[in-house]
C-alpha cells in the first residue's frame, strides 16, 4: 500500500526540522490541493507533517501599521476578517474569487502560495511535463494549451501559477515571512514565485527545508480604488482565464500611484511595475489605461488555443482600472451576487 | 370528492427522504462480507499491442490477490453476439481483458484486486506495461473525406429517409439561401455517482450483483451471456442511479470485470471506476454538421439539406438519428439528409441525453435563425409558417401535435413580443442583450413492460417492476398510477424497482419509461382490481353483486358502483371477509402497433432565450429561458419540471461549457476531471420558467404520456446561440461559446 507516516508538528522549529529530514516529506495544511496530487499519484510523501497545530492562524497588525496574516489562517476567515475587508478589499475580492466556499474553508494562505499549477498535462502522468519529471518534455507547447500561460513562459514549460489569492497579494506589495533550519527571512513577493526558465520543477524560491509562517501586508491604503476582475469559463469553480488585480491612489482624476498585477497568465502572479509607471502621473482616463494595458502585453506569447487570453488581458486591465477609477469595487461579474 | 386523484397532481418524490438521509444505497455501497477490492488499470497509450505486464511485481504486494489481464483471462464465450447487449449497435462489441490489442485511450488493460481498495489502487499505480504502439487517428476534422454510410443494427436508429421533391434544384432557385458548417466536441455524460458495481459471491456461480446502470436486466443477459450462467444464478440489483444521461444504457467494463473477478477468486469483489475513468467510454460522438437552406420570397422554407459526419470507433458502428428531425420539423418539399460515419481510435460513442436530436437541433434551429434574418422574417414568425402539420418524413400525420401552442404560450410567457429584431438592438445599461428562440421534436415511444401488484390484508399494496429510477421520479410517478388506480392513498402503496427478480421491464432510457412502465403498471393494477371486485361481490350483501370491472370505480380506499357511489365496498375489509392473508395479479403492456404505426409520435418544444453579453470580455450570461413542452399528458408536474429544469440546465451547459477535449497527439482527452470538464455552477443559472402545453393524445398509449426526459434539452443551444446573434450580430457555429469565440 502506498504508505506513508504522519506526524503533527506543533512548533514551527520542530516542523522545519521534520521537513529537512528528507525531500519526500511535505507539510498538510488544508490540504486541498496535496491530497489531490496524492490521489493522482504525483505526490508520493513518505511522510506527512500536519502543521495545522501550529500557531500560525492569526491576522494582527504589525509595528508599522500593515497586518499580518498568519500562514495558517484559512482563505475564508483571511477574505471575511473585519480589517482586511476594510484596509484589502482587493485581497478579499481576490480571495472570494477563488476556489468554492469549502475549498476557501480549508485551504490556508500558506498554501495558497504554494499551490501546483492546474496545467493538464501536470496532472496526467502518462504525459511529458518537465515541472512534473524534469527533461521529459512539455506537452502543453503544440498541446491542449488553452489555460497555459502567454507571459515570461519559457521553451520547457508554459503553465501558470493558478491562485487569485496571490495576484492581489503581488499588486498589494505583500512580503512573505519564512523559516528555515538557518532562521527567519523575508522574501518580497515579486521574488516569492519564479519564472520557469529552465527550471519548471521550482515553482518558488522557497528552499526545501523552510515554511511559510506569514504574509505581511504593508500599511498602504488601496481601499478606495481597487478591482479584481476574474474571467473565467464558469461563475464559480473554475480558474481564472485572465484576472486582473488593479489598485489606483487618485489625487482627483489624476492617478498618483498604480498597481497592476495579472493571473492566469503566467508562471507567477504577473506584476508589470513598468506598466504602473505608464499610469502614475496620467489622467484617469480609457486611453491611460489602454496604454498601460498594451505595454503588459507587449512581450506576450500564445500558443494557439491560448492565444485569445493576450486580447483578453488586454481589455480585462482595461476594464479592472476603469472600475477602479470608478471605485465600483465590482468583485469579478456582476452576475455573481445578483440574479437578474 | 376524490382523494385518491393523484394522476396530474404535482407530488413530492416518495423516494426523497430515502435519497436525502442516505437510506438509498448506490451499487458501490453494498458493503458484503470477504469483499475484495478491483482497480482498473487504463491503457496509457491509444493503440498497438502490450507486450508485457509486469505482474510479478504487483502479486508480491501484500494484501494483492491476482492482476487479472488478457494473460490469464479464463476461455469466456466466443462469439461477438454473447457481448452485444440490448442497445448494442452493429459491429465487433469490445471485449475487456481480450487480447493484447490496444484500441483506445484508456482502455482497461488489467484489474489488480486486493484485499482493500488502498491496496488495489497502489498496486495498480505500480503495474509496468509495455507497449508495441502504432500511430493512432483520432481527430474526426482529419477525416471528413473519409465517412461512410453506416449499416443498421442499432435499437431506435432510421436511416436518414430517402431525398424528396428537387432538394438541389430547389436550394438554387432558392430567393435566399443559408449555409454553414457546425461542430461540436465529444461530450462526456458525467453522471455524479461513478461506475461500479460489487459482485456478491452466493457460491456455486450463484451471484448477486449491484450495478450502476440504467437496466438491470440488459446487464444481467450481458453477464450470463458471457460467463455462460444461467439467470436464476445471476441477479441484478440497481435500486437507485446517481444519474443516468445515457451512460447506462450499455453494460461498462467494471461489470465484467467484477463478475470475472469474483468467479474467479470465488469471493465478493467491487470494482468502481475513478472520476478520469469515467471519460474511458462512450461520450456524445463529436460531430460536423453541414446545412444549407433555401426560403421563398414568401418566408416559405423551399429546400432543405443537411449532412451530419460523426465519430465512431474502429469496432462498432454509433449511430444516432441527428439529420431526419430536420426533414420532419418544418413543411418542406425539397429535402436532402445524410449521415455518415468516420472510424477513429476512441471507444464507441454512447446516447446521451436526446442522442442525436440534440445534436441535429443545434444546427438546424441556428441556420432557422439565419435563414429567417436573410428573409427579413421575424425567428418565431418564420417557424409558424413552415409549421409541418404532417410528418412528412414518414408521409403520415401525428397522433397530437401542440407546437404552434408551444411557440404561443412560451413566447407570451417571455415577452417576445418586445423583441427589436435587428442585432445589437437591445441593451441593459453596458450590457448586449440578445433574445432567441428554438426548438425540437423527439419520439414518443412505448416499449413493453411487465408488473405485478399485490395487496395486503393490511391494506398496504406493493407494485413491482424491473425499470430503474435514474433520477427522473419513476419511484413516484409509478407510485401514483398504483395508487389512482387502485383508490388506495399514496402512503399504502410501495413501488419496487431496479432487480432482475422482478417483472420485466425495458432499459430505463428514450424517455419511454412513464408510457411504458405506467402502462405495465397500471395494467397489473386492472388485473388486480379485477380480482378484488371478484372477492368483494363475495362478501355478504356485497352491493356489487353481478356487476363488471367496468361498472365501478376504484377511489378513497373503496370499490363503488359509478352509478351510485353510495353502494361501495372498504377495499380494506375484503381480503379479512374473504379470509385472504394477500392478493396478487400480474399485468403487462405493450404498444398498440397495428393503431399506433398509423401515426407519427411525437413530443414538441419551444424555448426561449435571454442572453447578456459584456462584449468588451465576451463574457455571456443565459438571464432567462422559457421552455413550452408539448408532451401529452404530465403524470407529475412537479418532477416533470425538474425534468425540463435539468434539460434546460443541461442546454445551457451544452451551449456555453461542454467539451471533451481531446489531444491528437496523445488520443486522450485532457480535461478529463470534473474541476476541467466545465458544466454549469449554480451562479450560472437564473430564471428557467416551464411551461407543459395541454395535449391530449389517446393513440400515443392509454395514459397518453409521451416522456419529458429529453425533449426539454432541444433548441436550447441553438436558442442561446441565436439569442447571442441577436446580442451581438456575431454567428457561432461552433460550441461551446466560450469567451474567446465573441473576443
Amino acid at each position: 500500500m502506498n504508505s506513508f507516516t504522519y506526524t503533527r508538528a506543533t512548533a514551527v522549529d520542530a516542523a522545519v526540522r521534520e521537513k529537512s529530514a528528507a525531500s519526500s516529506v511535505r507539510f498538510v495544511a488544508g490540504g486541498t490541493n496535496l491530497l489531490d496530487l496524492m490521489k493522482e499519484n504525483i505526490e508520493r510523501p513518505t511522510r506527512l507533517v500536519d502543521i495545522n497545530h501550529l500557531p500560525l492562524k492569526t491576522i494582527d497588525g504589525t509595528p508599522d501599521g500593515g497586518l499580518r496574516l498568519g500562514a495558517l489562517a484559512t482563505n475564508a476567515d483571511t477574505a471575511w476578517h473585519a480589517e482586511v475587508q476594510r484596509r484589502y478589499p482587493l485581497l478579499s475580492q481576490a480571495i472570494l474569487a477563488g476556489a468554492s466556499p469549502q475549498l476557501r474553508n480549508m485551504a490556508t494562505n500558506g498554501g495558497n502560495l504554494l499551490q501546483r499549477t492546474r496545467c493538464y498535462y501536470f496532472y496526467d502522468l502518462t504525459t511529458p511535463c518537465n515541472k512534473r519529471e524534469p527533461g521529459s518534455g512539455c506537452s502543453a507547447i503544440g498541446g491542449y494549451n488553452r489555460v497555459c500561460g502567454v507571459l515570461g513562459t519559457s521553451e520547457s514549460c508554459i503553465a501558470t501559477h493558478p491562485s487569485d489569492m496571490c495576484v492581489a497579494l503581488a499588486a498589494l506589495d505583500a512580503t512573505v515571512q519564512v523559516t528555515g533550519k538557518n532562521g527567519e527571512r523575508t522574501v518580497r513577493f515579486a521574488d516569492f514565485h519564479r519564472l520557469p526558465e529552465d527550471q519548471p520543477q521550482f515553482d518558488n524560491t522557497l528552499a526545501p527545508d523552510e515554511i511559510v509562517t506569514a504574509i505581511d501586508l504593508p500599511n498602504e491604503d488601496f481601499s478606495q480604488h481597487f478591482s479584481y476582475l476574474k474571467l473565467r469559463d464558469r461563475t464559480s469553480y473554475a480558474f481564472a482565464l485572465v484576472s486582473v488585480a488593479a489598485a489606483l491612489q487618485l489625487d482627483g482624476t489624476t492617478i498618483r500611484d498604480a498597481r497592476l498585477a495579472l493571473g492566469g497568465v503566467a508562471h507567477k502572479p504577473w506584476r508589470d511595475a513598468a506598466a504602473e509607471d505608464l499610469l502614475k502621473g496620467q489622467p484617469a482616463t480609457e486611453e491611460t489605461f489602454r496604454k498601460a494595458a498594451t505595454a503588459v502585453v507587449q512581450q506576450a506569447k500564445g500558443y494557439g488555443h491560448n492565444t485569445f487570453k493576450i486580447e483578453l488581458a488586454k481589455r480585462a486591465i482595461v476594464r479592472a482600472l476603469k472600475q477602479a477609477a470608478e471605485g465600483t469595487q465590482t468583485a469579478t461579474d456582476v452576475f455573481l451576487n445578483s440574479n437578474p | 370528492m376524490s382523494t385518491t386523484n393523484y394522476i396530474g397532481k404535482p407530488t413530492s418524490r416518495v423516494d426523497g427522504p430515502a435519497k436525502v438521509t442516505g437510506a438509498a444505497k448506490y451499487a458501490a455501497e453494498f458493503n458484503v462480507p470477504n469483499l475484495a477490492y478491483g482497480y482498473v488499470v487504463s491503457s496509457a497509450v491509444t493503440k498497438g499491442k502490450i507486450t508485457k505486464i509486469y505482474t510479478d511485481e504487483i502479486l508480491a504486494i501484500a494484501g494483492v490477490l491476482q492482476v487479472f489481464s488478457h494473460e490469464n483471462v479464463p476461455s469466456l464465450a466466443w462469439l461477438d453476439r454473447s457481448y452485444k447487449d440490448d442497445v448494442a449497435p452493429g459491429g465487433s462489441p469490445f471485449r475487456p481483458l481480450h487480447s493484447a490489442e490496444v484500441k483506445f485511450n484508456m482502455q482497461p488493460v488489467a484489474v489488480v484486486v486486493a484485499e482493500t481498495f488502498e491496496v488495489a489502487r497502489y498496486a495498480a499505480s505500480l503495474l509496468r506495461i509495455d507497449y508495441d504502439v502504432v500511430e493512432h487517428a483520432t481527430d474526426l476534422e482529419a477525416k471528413r473525406d473519409d465517412g461512410y454510410k453506416p449499416g443498421g443494427g442499432k435499437t431506435g436508429w432510421m436511416p436518414p429517409p430517402a431525398p424528396r421533391g428537387n432538394p438541389n434544384d430547389a436550394l438554387q432557385n432558392a430567393a435566399h439561401r443559408v449555409e454553414g458548417e457546425f461542430i461540436h466536441q465529444a461530450q462526456h455524460h458525467n453522471p455524479m455517482e461513478m461506475f461500479a458495481t460489487t459482485v456478491e459471491w452466493l457460491g456455486d456461480k450463484k451471484l448477486k450483483v449491484y450495478d450502476k446502470t440504467q437496466g438491470a436486466f440488459n446487464s444481467q443477459q450481458y453477464v450470463t451471456k458471457i460467463f455462460g450462467l444461467s439467470k436464476d444464478n445471476v441477479q441484478v440489483i440497481s435500486k437507485y442511479t446517481g444519474g443516468g444521461f445515457g451512460s447506462g444504457l450499455r453494460p461498462q467494463y467494471q461489470l465484467f470485470l467484477a463478475v470475472l473477478a469474483s468467479l474467479e477468486l470465488k469471493r465478493s469483489v467491487r470494482v468502481s471506476l475513478t472520476r478520469q475513468q469515467m471519460f474511458s467510454f462512450g461520450h456524445r460522438p463529436h460531430t460536423l454538421q453541414y446545412l444549407a437552406l433555401g426560403a421563398n420570397e414568401d418566408g416559405s422554407l423551399a429546400a432543405v439539406h443537411h449532412h451530419a459526419l460523426a465519430e465512431t470507433s474502429q469496432f462498432e458502428d454509433f449511430t444516432e438519428n441527428v439529420v431526419n428531425w430536420s426533414g420532419m420539423l418544418y413543411q418542406c418539399d425539397n429535402v436532402k439528409l445524410t449521415y455518415e460515419l468516420a472510424k477513429l481510435d476512441v471507444f464507441t460513442p454512447l446516447d446521451m441525453r436526446a442522442p442525436g436530436a440534440a445534436t441535429g437541433s443545434f444546427a438546424l434551429e441556428i441556420a432557422m435563425d439565419e435563414l429567417a434574418y436573410k428573409a427579413g422574417l421575424d425567428p418565431l414568425e418564420f417557424r409558424l409558417r413552415n409549421y409541418a402539420a404532417r410528418d412528412q418524413n414518414a408521409d403520415k400525420p401525428f397522433s397530437s401535435k401542440k407546437l404552434r401552442e408551444c411557440y404561443h404560450e412560451g413566447a407570451a410567457k417571455f415577452g417576445w413580443a418586445k423583441r427589436t429584431p435587428e442585432p445589437r438592438s437591445m441593451r441593459d445599461g453596458s450590457q448586449l442583450v440578445g433574445w432567441g428562440v428554438g426548438g425540437g421534436v423527439w419520439d414518443a415511444s412505448q416499449q413493453k413492460a411487465a408488473a405485478s401488484a399485490s395487496l395486503n390484508v393490511d391494506g398496504k399494496l406493493t407494485v413491482k417492476s424491473g425499470s430503474n429510477e435514474i433520477g427522473t421520479g419513476t419511484y413516484t410517478i409509478m407510485t401514483q398510477i398504483a395508487a389512482e388506480t387502485m383508490g388506495l392513498p399514496l402512503e399504502a402503496v410501495t413501488f419496487e424497482l431496479g432487480d432482475t427478480a422482478l417483472p420485466e421491464a425495458p432499459l430505463q432510457g428514450g424517455s419511454w419509461t412513464a408510457a411504458s412502465v405506467g402502462s405495465g403498471v397500471k395494467a397489473a393494477c386492472d388485473a388486480l382490481g379485477e380480482k378484488l371486485l371478484k372477492l368483494a361481490q363475495k362478501m355478504e350483501d356485497s352491493p356489487l353483486k353481478g356487476v363488471t370491472y367496468k361498472d365501478v370505480q376504484f377511489v378513497n380506499g373503496q370499490i363503488r358502483l359509478y352509478s351510485d357511489p353510495t353502494q361501495a365496498v372498504v377495499i380494506r375489509d375484503i381480503l379479512p371477509a374473504n379470509g385472504q392473508e394477500k392478493l396478487e395479479a400480474d399485468g403487462s403492456a405493450s404498444p398498440d402497433m397495428a393503431r399506433q404505426s398509423q401515426y407519427s409520435l411525437h413530443a414538441h418544444n419551444a424555448v426561449f432565450v435571454e442572453v447578456k453579453v459584456d462584449e468588451d470580455l465576451g463574457t455571456v450570461h443565459v438571464t432567462r429561458v422559457v421552455n413550452a413542452v408539448a408532451a401529452g399528458r404530465i403524470l407529475n408536474p412537479k418532477t416533470a419540471r425538474s425534468q425540463v429544469l435539468g434539460s434546460v440546465v443541461w442546454g445551457i451547459s451544452m451551449a456555453m461549457m461542454e467539451e471533451s477535449v481531446m489531444d491528437h497527439g496523445f488520443g486522450r482527452y485532457m480535461n478529463h476531471n470534473y474541476a476541467e470538464y466545465h458544466v454549469p455552477v449554480c451562479a450560472d443559472i437564473h430564471d428557467i420558467d416551464v411551461v407543459f402545453v395541454e395535449e391530449e393524445d389517446d393513440i400515443v398509449n392509454p395514459l397518453g404520456v409521451k416522456g419529458i426526459g429529453e425533449v426539454g434539452l432541444l433548441g436550447v443551444a441553438a436558442a442561446i446561440a441565436n439569442a447571442v446573434y441577436h446580442a451581438t450580430g456575431k454567428r457561432i457555429r461552433n460550441l461551446p461559446i466560450s469567451i474567446g469565440k465573441l473576443l
